[in-house]
Protein backbone atom coordinates (compact mmCIF):
# COMPACT_ATOMS: atom_id res chain seq x y z
CA UNK A 1 0.00 0.00 0.00
CA UNK A 2 1.11 3.38 -0.75
CA UNK A 3 2.04 5.94 2.16
CA UNK A 4 -0.33 8.35 2.70
CA UNK A 5 2.28 11.02 2.42
CA UNK A 6 5.50 11.11 1.05
CA UNK A 7 8.58 14.06 0.65
CA UNK A 8 11.63 13.48 -0.85
CA UNK A 9 14.17 16.23 -0.27
CA UNK A 10 11.35 19.09 -0.42
CA UNK A 11 13.25 21.80 -0.83
CA UNK A 12 11.81 25.75 -0.78
CA UNK A 13 12.89 29.57 -0.94
CA UNK A 14 10.32 32.37 -0.53
CA UNK A 15 10.65 35.01 -3.80
CA UNK A 16 12.24 37.95 -1.32
CA UNK A 17 15.96 34.88 -1.52
CA UNK A 18 15.15 33.39 2.51
CA UNK A 19 15.42 29.73 2.76
CA UNK A 20 12.40 28.15 4.53
CA UNK A 21 12.96 24.54 3.58
CA UNK A 22 15.88 22.90 2.84
CA UNK A 23 15.40 19.29 1.67
CA UNK A 24 12.59 17.82 3.98
CA UNK A 25 12.34 13.70 3.93
CA UNK A 26 8.98 12.33 5.83
CA UNK A 27 7.06 9.45 5.26
CA UNK A 28 3.46 9.05 6.23
CA UNK A 29 1.84 5.70 6.25
CA UNK A 30 -1.64 5.23 5.97
CA UNK A 31 -3.45 6.02 8.74
CA UNK A 32 -0.81 7.43 10.67
CA UNK A 33 -1.17 10.24 13.41
CA UNK A 34 1.84 11.78 13.40
CA UNK A 35 2.29 15.47 15.25
CA UNK A 36 4.59 18.01 13.50
CA UNK A 37 6.31 20.16 15.80
CA UNK A 38 8.75 22.76 15.39
CA UNK A 39 9.72 26.48 16.81
CA UNK A 40 8.12 29.85 15.14
CA UNK A 41 9.60 30.36 12.04
CA UNK A 42 10.65 26.47 11.42
CA UNK A 43 8.80 26.32 8.09
CA UNK A 44 5.98 24.09 9.23
CA UNK A 45 3.25 26.60 7.51
CA UNK A 46 5.55 26.09 4.45
CA UNK A 47 5.69 22.90 4.63
CA UNK A 48 2.21 22.68 4.88
CA UNK A 49 1.29 24.27 1.89
CA UNK A 50 3.37 22.04 -0.14
CA UNK A 51 1.18 19.05 0.71
CA UNK A 52 -1.50 20.39 -1.76
CA UNK A 53 0.65 21.93 -4.16
CA UNK A 54 -0.21 25.64 -3.13
CA UNK A 55 3.83 26.15 -3.29
CA UNK A 56 5.98 24.35 -5.09
CA UNK A 57 9.10 25.32 -7.39
CA UNK A 58 11.58 24.27 -5.14
CA UNK A 59 13.44 21.13 -5.39
CA UNK A 60 12.24 17.61 -4.63
CA UNK A 61 9.25 15.71 -4.65
CA UNK A 62 5.47 15.48 -2.62
CA UNK A 63 3.61 12.33 -2.95
CA UNK A 64 -0.03 11.93 -1.79
CA UNK A 65 -1.35 8.31 -1.57
CA UNK A 66 1.13 7.60 -4.72
CA UNK A 67 0.62 10.68 -6.78
CA UNK A 68 2.91 13.22 -7.70
CA UNK A 69 1.90 16.60 -6.87
CA UNK A 70 2.48 18.28 -10.31
CA UNK A 71 1.26 22.07 -10.12
CA UNK A 72 1.26 21.91 -14.02
CA UNK A 73 -1.80 19.51 -14.23
CA UNK A 74 -4.52 20.79 -12.87
CA UNK A 75 -6.12 18.04 -13.05
CA UNK A 76 -4.25 16.02 -10.75
CA UNK A 77 -4.08 19.12 -8.37
CA UNK A 78 -7.75 18.77 -7.96
CA UNK A 79 -7.32 15.11 -6.87
CA UNK A 80 -4.50 15.76 -4.28
CA UNK A 81 -6.83 18.94 -2.84
CA UNK A 82 -9.18 16.25 -2.07
CA UNK A 83 -6.99 13.85 -0.93
CA UNK A 84 -5.65 16.37 1.90
CA UNK A 85 -7.62 18.43 3.61
CA UNK A 86 -6.02 21.31 5.32
CA UNK A 87 -7.60 22.93 8.36
CA UNK A 88 -6.13 26.36 8.83
CA UNK A 89 -5.64 28.19 11.62
CA UNK A 90 -7.92 30.62 12.23
CA UNK A 91 -11.47 29.25 11.09
CA UNK A 92 -12.58 32.84 10.02
CA UNK A 93 -10.01 32.12 6.83
CA UNK A 94 -11.78 29.05 6.08
CA UNK A 95 -15.27 29.41 6.85
CA UNK A 96 -16.34 32.46 4.00
CA UNK A 97 -19.51 31.00 3.29
CA UNK A 98 -22.97 32.87 5.06
CA UNK A 99 -23.97 29.44 6.69
CA UNK A 100 -22.61 26.63 8.26
CA UNK A 101 -24.14 23.82 5.61
CA UNK A 102 -22.76 25.83 2.19
CA UNK A 103 -19.92 26.07 3.87
CA UNK A 104 -19.31 22.68 4.20
CA UNK A 105 -21.07 21.67 0.77
CA UNK A 106 -18.11 24.19 -1.37
CA UNK A 107 -15.26 21.47 -1.11
CA UNK A 108 -17.54 18.84 -2.65
CA UNK A 109 -19.53 21.15 -5.02
CA UNK A 110 -16.26 22.02 -6.61
CA UNK A 111 -15.33 18.34 -6.90
CA UNK A 112 -18.71 18.16 -8.83
CA UNK A 113 -21.06 16.75 -6.88
CA UNK A 114 -24.46 17.99 -6.64
CA UNK A 115 -27.98 17.46 -5.21
CA UNK A 116 -28.87 14.29 -2.41
CA UNK A 117 -24.98 13.35 -2.84
CA UNK A 118 -23.64 16.28 -1.80
CA UNK A 119 -26.22 17.23 0.73
CA UNK A 120 -25.35 13.54 2.65
CA UNK A 121 -21.66 14.67 2.25
CA UNK A 122 -22.57 18.21 4.46
CA UNK A 123 -24.55 15.68 7.19
CA UNK A 124 -22.27 12.99 7.11
CA UNK A 125 -19.17 15.55 8.00
CA UNK A 126 -21.31 17.72 9.96
CA UNK A 127 -22.53 14.52 12.16
CA UNK A 128 -18.82 13.69 12.46
CA UNK A 129 -18.05 17.00 14.50
CA UNK A 130 -21.41 16.84 16.09
CA UNK A 131 -22.26 19.98 14.50
CA UNK A 132 -25.56 18.69 12.65
CA UNK A 133 -27.82 21.28 14.57
CA UNK A 134 -25.67 24.14 13.33
CA UNK A 135 -26.34 24.18 9.61
CA UNK A 136 -28.25 27.35 9.33
CA UNK A 137 -26.38 29.20 11.48
CA UNK A 138 -24.07 31.95 10.41
CA UNK A 139 -20.62 30.94 11.20
CA UNK A 140 -19.83 34.34 13.14
CA UNK A 141 -22.33 33.25 15.79
CA UNK A 142 -20.67 30.38 16.92
CA UNK A 143 -17.95 30.23 19.44
CA UNK A 144 -14.15 29.38 18.40
CA UNK A 145 -14.52 25.91 19.13
CA UNK A 146 -17.46 25.20 17.55
CA UNK A 147 -16.16 27.08 14.69
CA UNK A 148 -12.89 25.08 14.23
CA UNK A 149 -15.19 21.72 14.38
CA UNK A 150 -17.11 23.20 11.45
CA UNK A 151 -13.63 23.84 9.82
CA UNK A 152 -12.54 20.37 10.26
CA UNK A 153 -16.42 18.99 8.89
CA UNK A 154 -15.72 21.71 5.78
CA UNK A 155 -12.52 19.53 4.59
CA UNK A 156 -14.15 16.26 6.17
CA UNK A 157 -16.95 16.81 3.17
CA UNK A 158 -14.03 15.89 0.56
CA UNK A 159 -13.30 12.46 2.11
CA UNK A 160 -9.88 13.41 2.13
CA UNK A 161 -7.29 10.74 2.62
CA UNK A 162 -4.97 12.91 5.31
CA UNK A 163 -6.44 15.53 7.66
CA UNK A 164 -3.60 18.20 7.83
CA UNK A 165 -4.32 20.61 10.46
CA UNK A 166 -2.48 23.64 11.86
CA UNK A 167 -2.47 24.61 15.22
CA UNK A 168 -5.57 22.73 16.23
CA UNK A 169 -5.54 23.89 19.80
CA UNK A 170 -4.54 27.46 19.81
CA UNK A 171 -7.31 29.51 21.28
CA UNK A 172 -9.37 26.83 22.17
CA UNK A 173 -10.55 26.68 26.04
CA UNK A 174 -10.08 23.21 28.17
CA UNK A 175 -13.24 21.46 27.60
CA UNK A 176 -13.31 22.56 23.51
CA UNK A 177 -9.53 21.33 23.14
CA UNK A 178 -10.93 17.78 24.92
CA UNK A 179 -14.17 17.47 22.72
CA UNK A 180 -11.90 18.44 19.43
CA UNK A 181 -9.29 15.13 20.42
CA UNK A 182 -12.31 12.93 21.09
CA UNK A 183 -13.70 14.03 17.21
CA UNK A 184 -9.88 13.81 15.57
CA UNK A 185 -9.28 10.54 17.32
CA UNK A 186 -12.54 8.83 15.94
CA UNK A 187 -12.03 9.80 12.52
CA UNK A 188 -10.89 7.09 10.00
CA UNK A 189 -8.19 9.29 8.28
CA UNK A 190 -4.23 9.63 8.73
CA UNK A 191 -3.83 12.54 10.28
CA UNK A 192 -0.79 15.66 10.56
CA UNK A 193 -0.83 17.94 12.78
CA UNK A 194 1.07 20.83 13.34
CA UNK A 195 1.25 21.82 16.52
CA UNK A 196 3.34 24.28 19.70
CA UNK A 197 0.95 21.81 22.34
CA UNK A 198 2.81 19.80 23.30
CA UNK A 199 0.66 17.38 25.58
CA UNK A 200 -1.81 17.22 22.71
CA UNK A 201 0.62 15.97 20.27
CA UNK A 202 1.09 13.02 22.84
CA UNK A 203 -2.42 12.54 23.66
CA UNK A 204 -3.28 12.65 19.97
CA UNK A 205 -0.59 11.27 17.90
CA UNK A 206 1.19 8.12 18.78
CA UNK A 207 4.84 9.71 16.31
CA UNK A 208 6.14 12.94 16.51
CA UNK A 209 8.49 14.97 14.16
CA UNK A 210 10.28 17.70 14.50
CA UNK A 211 10.98 20.77 11.90
CA UNK A 212 13.59 23.47 12.89
CA UNK A 213 15.31 25.32 10.52
CA UNK A 214 13.86 23.93 7.23
CA UNK A 215 14.75 20.04 7.99
CA UNK A 216 13.34 17.69 9.80
CA UNK A 217 15.26 17.14 13.06
CA UNK A 218 13.88 13.96 15.17
CA UNK A 219 11.73 11.44 14.23
CA UNK A 220 10.25 8.90 16.76
CA UNK A 221 7.63 7.94 19.19
CA UNK A 222 6.05 10.83 20.78
CA UNK A 223 7.04 9.85 24.32
CA UNK A 224 10.56 9.47 22.95
CA UNK A 225 10.72 12.49 21.82
CA UNK A 226 9.27 14.70 24.39
CA UNK A 227 11.16 12.85 26.69
CA UNK A 228 14.80 13.94 25.49
CA UNK A 229 14.67 17.45 27.44
CA UNK A 230 18.34 18.17 25.46
CA UNK A 231 16.47 17.31 22.10
CA UNK A 232 13.56 19.88 22.96
CA UNK A 233 15.75 22.88 24.59
CA UNK A 234 18.14 22.25 21.30
CA UNK A 235 14.86 23.56 19.13
CA UNK A 236 13.30 25.84 21.22
CA UNK A 237 10.65 23.61 22.30
CA UNK A 238 9.09 23.52 25.78
CA UNK A 239 6.93 21.28 27.86
CA UNK A 240 4.68 23.23 29.90
CA UNK A 241 5.69 23.99 33.45
CA UNK A 242 4.84 20.78 35.84
CA UNK A 243 4.06 18.14 32.70
CA UNK A 244 5.68 15.10 33.15
CA UNK A 245 5.12 13.48 29.36
CA UNK A 246 6.15 9.55 31.26
CA UNK A 247 3.76 10.39 33.73
CA UNK A 248 1.30 11.39 31.13
CA UNK A 249 1.88 8.81 29.02
CA UNK A 250 0.97 6.38 31.90
CA UNK A 251 -1.96 7.69 32.94
CA UNK A 252 -3.03 7.67 29.03
CA UNK A 253 -2.13 4.25 28.64
CA UNK A 254 0.59 4.55 25.67
CA UNK B 1 -18.43 38.33 19.28
CA UNK B 2 -21.28 40.34 21.32
CA UNK B 3 -22.65 42.07 17.41
CA UNK B 4 -25.68 42.51 17.23
CA UNK B 5 -26.70 38.81 15.78
CA UNK B 6 -29.65 40.34 13.87
CA UNK B 7 -29.50 42.79 11.27
CA UNK B 8 -30.93 46.33 12.42
CA UNK B 9 -33.34 46.36 9.10
CA UNK B 10 -34.50 42.68 8.98
CA UNK B 11 -37.74 42.07 11.09
CA UNK B 12 -37.45 38.75 12.66
CA UNK B 13 -40.79 36.82 12.58
CA UNK B 14 -43.08 35.12 10.22
CA UNK B 15 -45.88 36.58 7.46
CA UNK B 16 -46.74 35.93 4.19
CA UNK B 17 -44.26 38.46 3.10
CA UNK B 18 -41.48 37.04 5.09
CA UNK B 19 -42.50 33.32 3.03
CA UNK B 20 -42.08 34.89 -0.33
CA UNK B 21 -38.99 33.95 -2.07
CA UNK B 22 -36.38 36.61 -2.45
CA UNK B 23 -36.05 36.66 -6.05
CA UNK B 24 -39.83 37.80 -6.47
CA UNK B 25 -40.11 40.26 -3.70
CA UNK B 26 -36.89 42.13 -5.31
CA UNK B 27 -38.54 41.98 -9.27
CA UNK B 28 -41.85 43.35 -7.25
CA UNK B 29 -40.28 46.34 -5.04
CA UNK B 30 -38.28 47.67 -8.57
CA UNK B 31 -41.13 47.67 -10.52
CA UNK B 32 -43.36 49.52 -7.83
CA UNK B 33 -40.24 51.71 -7.64
CA UNK B 34 -40.25 52.18 -11.13
CA UNK B 35 -43.70 53.19 -11.69
CA UNK B 36 -43.84 55.46 -8.78
CA UNK B 37 -41.04 57.06 -10.49
CA UNK B 38 -42.46 57.82 -13.48
CA UNK B 39 -45.48 59.07 -12.38
CA UNK B 40 -46.34 62.45 -13.21
CA UNK B 41 -45.79 64.83 -10.20
CA UNK B 42 -48.87 66.71 -10.23
CA UNK B 43 -51.47 63.28 -9.89
CA UNK B 44 -51.79 63.81 -6.00
CA UNK B 45 -54.66 61.22 -6.13
CA UNK B 46 -51.83 57.91 -7.26
CA UNK B 47 -49.14 59.11 -4.55
CA UNK B 48 -52.14 58.44 -2.26
CA UNK B 49 -52.89 55.20 -3.71
CA UNK B 50 -49.15 54.00 -3.84
CA UNK B 51 -49.53 54.96 0.23
CA UNK B 52 -52.42 53.47 0.69
CA UNK B 53 -50.33 50.26 -0.99
CA UNK B 54 -47.53 50.54 1.35
CA UNK B 55 -49.61 50.64 4.24
CA UNK B 56 -51.49 47.28 3.18
CA UNK B 57 -48.20 45.37 2.64
CA UNK B 58 -46.40 47.00 6.09
CA UNK B 59 -49.97 45.32 7.72
CA UNK B 60 -49.56 42.19 5.94
CA UNK B 61 -46.13 41.96 7.14
CA UNK B 62 -46.87 43.13 10.47
CA UNK B 63 -44.29 45.53 10.43
CA UNK B 64 -45.28 48.11 13.50
CA UNK B 65 -45.39 51.66 11.66
CA UNK B 66 -43.16 52.88 13.97
CA UNK B 67 -40.33 50.77 13.48
CA UNK B 68 -40.38 51.24 9.92
CA UNK B 69 -40.78 55.41 10.52
CA UNK B 70 -37.60 55.57 12.41
CA UNK B 71 -35.86 53.89 10.02
CA UNK B 72 -37.01 55.85 7.08
CA UNK B 73 -35.27 58.88 8.47
CA UNK B 74 -32.49 56.95 6.35
CA UNK B 75 -34.16 59.83 4.13
CA UNK B 76 -33.56 63.19 5.93
CA UNK B 77 -30.71 64.81 4.53
CA UNK B 78 -32.32 64.31 0.71
CA UNK B 79 -35.40 65.56 1.88
CA UNK B 80 -33.64 68.66 3.40
CA UNK B 81 -32.31 69.14 -0.21
CA UNK B 82 -35.63 69.30 -1.33
CA UNK B 83 -36.60 72.15 1.43
CA UNK B 84 -34.36 74.98 -0.74
CA UNK B 85 -36.32 73.80 -3.17
CA UNK B 86 -39.28 76.36 -3.32
CA UNK B 87 -37.07 79.37 -2.15
CA UNK B 88 -34.29 79.02 -4.67
CA UNK B 89 -36.76 78.29 -7.55
CA UNK B 90 -37.42 80.49 -10.67
CA UNK B 91 -40.75 81.31 -12.44
CA UNK B 92 -44.54 81.84 -10.82
CA UNK B 93 -44.30 82.63 -7.06
CA UNK B 94 -46.51 82.76 -4.27
CA UNK B 95 -46.77 84.19 -1.08
CA UNK B 96 -47.47 82.05 1.96
CA UNK B 97 -46.91 83.04 5.35
CA UNK B 98 -45.20 86.06 4.20
CA UNK B 99 -42.71 83.98 2.34
CA UNK B 100 -42.22 84.20 -1.39
CA UNK B 101 -42.07 80.53 -2.60
CA UNK B 102 -41.49 79.13 -6.48
CA UNK B 103 -44.52 76.79 -7.60
CA UNK B 104 -42.30 75.23 -9.76
CA UNK B 105 -40.31 74.83 -6.70
CA UNK B 106 -42.82 73.44 -4.84
CA UNK B 107 -43.64 70.98 -6.96
CA UNK B 108 -39.82 69.67 -7.46
CA UNK B 109 -40.04 69.56 -3.44
CA UNK B 110 -43.29 67.46 -3.42
CA UNK B 111 -41.80 64.96 -6.30
CA UNK B 112 -38.17 65.00 -4.50
CA UNK B 113 -40.16 64.13 -0.89
CA UNK B 114 -43.02 61.62 -2.01
CA UNK B 115 -41.01 59.88 -4.56
CA UNK B 116 -38.29 59.23 -2.28
CA UNK B 117 -40.64 58.30 1.21
CA UNK B 118 -42.05 55.91 -1.14
CA UNK B 119 -38.72 54.20 -2.62
CA UNK B 120 -37.70 54.32 0.87
CA UNK B 121 -40.68 52.69 2.78
CA UNK B 122 -40.57 50.15 -0.11
CA UNK B 123 -36.83 48.97 0.51
CA UNK B 124 -37.24 49.19 4.26
CA UNK B 125 -40.14 46.56 3.82
CA UNK B 126 -38.01 44.72 1.71
CA UNK B 127 -35.35 44.49 4.12
CA UNK B 128 -37.71 44.01 7.38
CA UNK B 129 -39.08 40.78 5.50
CA UNK B 130 -36.06 39.37 4.03
CA UNK B 131 -32.49 38.76 5.63
CA UNK B 132 -29.62 39.97 4.11
CA UNK B 133 -28.29 36.70 2.51
CA UNK B 134 -31.69 35.90 1.05
CA UNK B 135 -31.64 39.00 -0.63
CA UNK B 136 -28.41 37.97 -2.22
CA UNK B 137 -29.69 34.63 -3.08
CA UNK B 138 -32.59 36.69 -4.60
CA UNK B 139 -30.40 38.74 -6.94
CA UNK B 140 -28.40 35.53 -7.92
CA UNK B 141 -31.46 33.81 -9.08
CA UNK B 142 -32.94 36.85 -11.28
CA UNK B 143 -29.75 36.76 -12.93
CA UNK B 144 -27.69 39.53 -11.51
CA UNK B 145 -23.62 39.11 -12.43
CA UNK B 146 -22.37 36.62 -10.34
CA UNK B 147 -19.15 38.82 -9.78
CA UNK B 148 -21.61 41.39 -8.05
CA UNK B 149 -23.29 38.70 -5.34
CA UNK B 150 -20.13 37.24 -4.97
CA UNK B 151 -18.20 40.10 -3.77
CA UNK B 152 -21.19 41.28 -1.51
CA UNK B 153 -21.44 37.61 -0.38
CA UNK B 154 -17.85 38.07 1.17
CA UNK B 155 -18.61 41.73 2.41
CA UNK B 156 -21.78 40.16 4.39
CA UNK B 157 -19.32 37.27 5.73
CA UNK B 158 -16.60 39.51 6.91
CA UNK B 159 -18.08 42.72 7.50
CA UNK B 160 -18.85 41.76 11.36
CA UNK B 161 -14.99 40.47 11.40
CA UNK B 162 -13.92 43.58 10.15
CA UNK B 163 -15.86 45.40 12.35
CA UNK B 164 -15.13 43.20 15.30
CA UNK B 165 -11.08 43.63 14.46
CA UNK B 166 -11.48 47.81 14.14
CA UNK B 167 -13.37 47.48 17.55
CA UNK B 168 -10.48 45.43 19.34
CA UNK B 169 -8.17 48.19 18.20
CA UNK B 170 -9.88 50.68 19.10
CA UNK B 171 -10.13 49.11 22.73
CA UNK B 172 -6.42 48.79 22.53
CA UNK B 173 -5.96 52.47 21.38
CA UNK B 174 -8.35 53.78 24.34
CA UNK B 175 -6.57 51.16 27.16
CA UNK B 176 -3.19 52.53 26.44
CA UNK B 177 -4.61 56.24 27.30
CA UNK B 178 -5.09 57.68 23.34
CA UNK B 179 -7.85 60.00 23.52
CA UNK B 180 -7.62 62.24 21.09
CA UNK B 181 -9.19 65.85 21.01
CA UNK B 182 -7.46 67.72 18.69
CA UNK B 183 -7.32 67.36 14.73
CA UNK B 184 -3.46 66.50 15.61
CA UNK B 185 -3.40 63.83 17.24
CA UNK B 186 -5.82 61.53 15.17
CA UNK B 187 -2.47 60.09 13.69
CA UNK B 188 -3.01 57.14 15.64
CA UNK B 189 -6.22 56.83 14.48
CA UNK B 190 -5.05 57.31 10.70
CA UNK B 191 -2.34 54.45 11.14
CA UNK B 192 -4.52 51.83 12.80
CA UNK B 193 -7.55 52.30 9.81
CA UNK B 194 -4.20 51.40 7.77
CA UNK B 195 -3.32 48.96 9.66
CA UNK B 196 -7.06 47.16 9.18
CA UNK B 197 -6.72 47.90 5.85
CA UNK B 198 -3.46 45.53 5.97
CA UNK B 199 -5.13 43.08 8.10
CA UNK B 200 -7.77 42.66 5.77
CA UNK B 201 -5.67 42.59 2.86
CA UNK B 202 -3.80 40.00 4.21
CA UNK B 203 -7.17 37.78 5.97
CA UNK B 204 -8.21 38.15 1.99
CA UNK B 205 -5.03 35.99 0.83
CA UNK B 206 -5.14 33.56 3.69
CA UNK B 207 -8.94 32.94 3.20
CA UNK B 208 -8.45 32.28 -0.80
CA UNK B 209 -5.57 29.95 -0.26
CA UNK B 210 -8.01 28.15 2.23
CA UNK B 211 -10.85 27.87 -0.62
CA UNK B 212 -7.81 26.81 -2.90
CA UNK B 213 -7.36 24.22 -1.03
CA UNK B 214 -10.81 23.48 -0.91
CA UNK B 215 -10.24 22.60 -4.89
CA UNK B 216 -11.36 26.13 -5.47
CA UNK B 217 -11.27 27.13 -9.30
CA UNK B 218 -12.40 30.18 -9.52
CA UNK B 219 -16.53 30.16 -9.65
CA UNK B 220 -18.19 29.17 -6.42
CA UNK B 221 -21.02 26.27 -6.46
CA UNK B 222 -24.36 27.81 -7.51
CA UNK B 223 -27.03 28.05 -4.68
CA UNK B 224 -29.54 25.02 -5.77
CA UNK B 225 -33.27 25.07 -5.36
CA UNK B 226 -35.41 28.55 -4.36
CA UNK B 227 -37.53 28.56 -7.75
CA UNK B 228 -40.43 30.48 -7.19
CA UNK B 229 -43.89 29.10 -7.93
CA UNK B 230 -46.26 31.17 -9.89
CA UNK B 231 -48.69 31.27 -6.99
CA UNK B 232 -45.79 33.12 -5.01
CA UNK B 233 -44.67 35.72 -8.44
CA UNK B 234 -48.90 35.56 -8.83
CA UNK B 235 -48.53 37.15 -5.50
CA UNK B 236 -46.01 39.59 -5.03
CA UNK B 237 -47.41 40.73 -8.53
CA UNK B 238 -50.11 42.53 -6.92
CA UNK B 239 -48.47 44.98 -5.62
CA UNK B 240 -46.64 46.56 -9.35
CA UNK B 241 -49.83 45.35 -11.05
CA UNK B 242 -52.30 47.49 -8.23
CA UNK B 243 -49.57 50.79 -8.37
CA UNK B 244 -49.68 50.36 -11.91
CA UNK B 245 -53.49 50.72 -12.05
CA UNK B 246 -53.41 53.38 -9.99
CA UNK B 247 -51.10 55.34 -11.93
CA UNK B 248 -52.71 54.80 -15.09
CA UNK B 249 -55.90 55.21 -13.66
CA UNK B 250 -54.86 58.62 -12.06
CA UNK B 251 -52.99 60.09 -15.62
CA UNK B 252 -55.55 58.85 -17.78
CA UNK B 253 -58.95 60.54 -15.82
Amino acid sequence: MNPSLDLRGVHYDYPDGSTALRGVDLTVAAGERVALLGPNGAGKTTLVLHLNGILHGGAGQVTVGGLDVDPADRARLMEIRRRVGIVFQDPDDQLFMPTVAEDVAFGPANLGLRGDELAQRVDEALAAVKMSEFRGQTPHHLSFGQRRRVAVATVLAMRPEILVLDEPSSNLDPASRRELSEILRTLPVTLLMVTHDLPYALELCPRAVILDAGRIVADGATIDVLADEDLLRGHRLELPYGFDPRLAATQLGI
Amino acid sequence: MGAGHAHPLHLDHDSLVHRLPPQVKIAAVLLYTIIVVVTPRDEFLAFAGYALLIVVVTAIARVPAGWLAKRATIELPFVLLAVALPFAGHGERVTWLGMSLSVDGLYGAWNIFAKGTLGVLASLLLAATTTARDLLLGLDRLRCPRVFTQIATFMLRYMDILAEDARRMRVARLSRGYDPRFLWQVKAFAVSVGALFLRAFERGERVYLAMLSRGYTGRLPAAEGGGATTAQWATSAALPIAAACIGVAAVLR
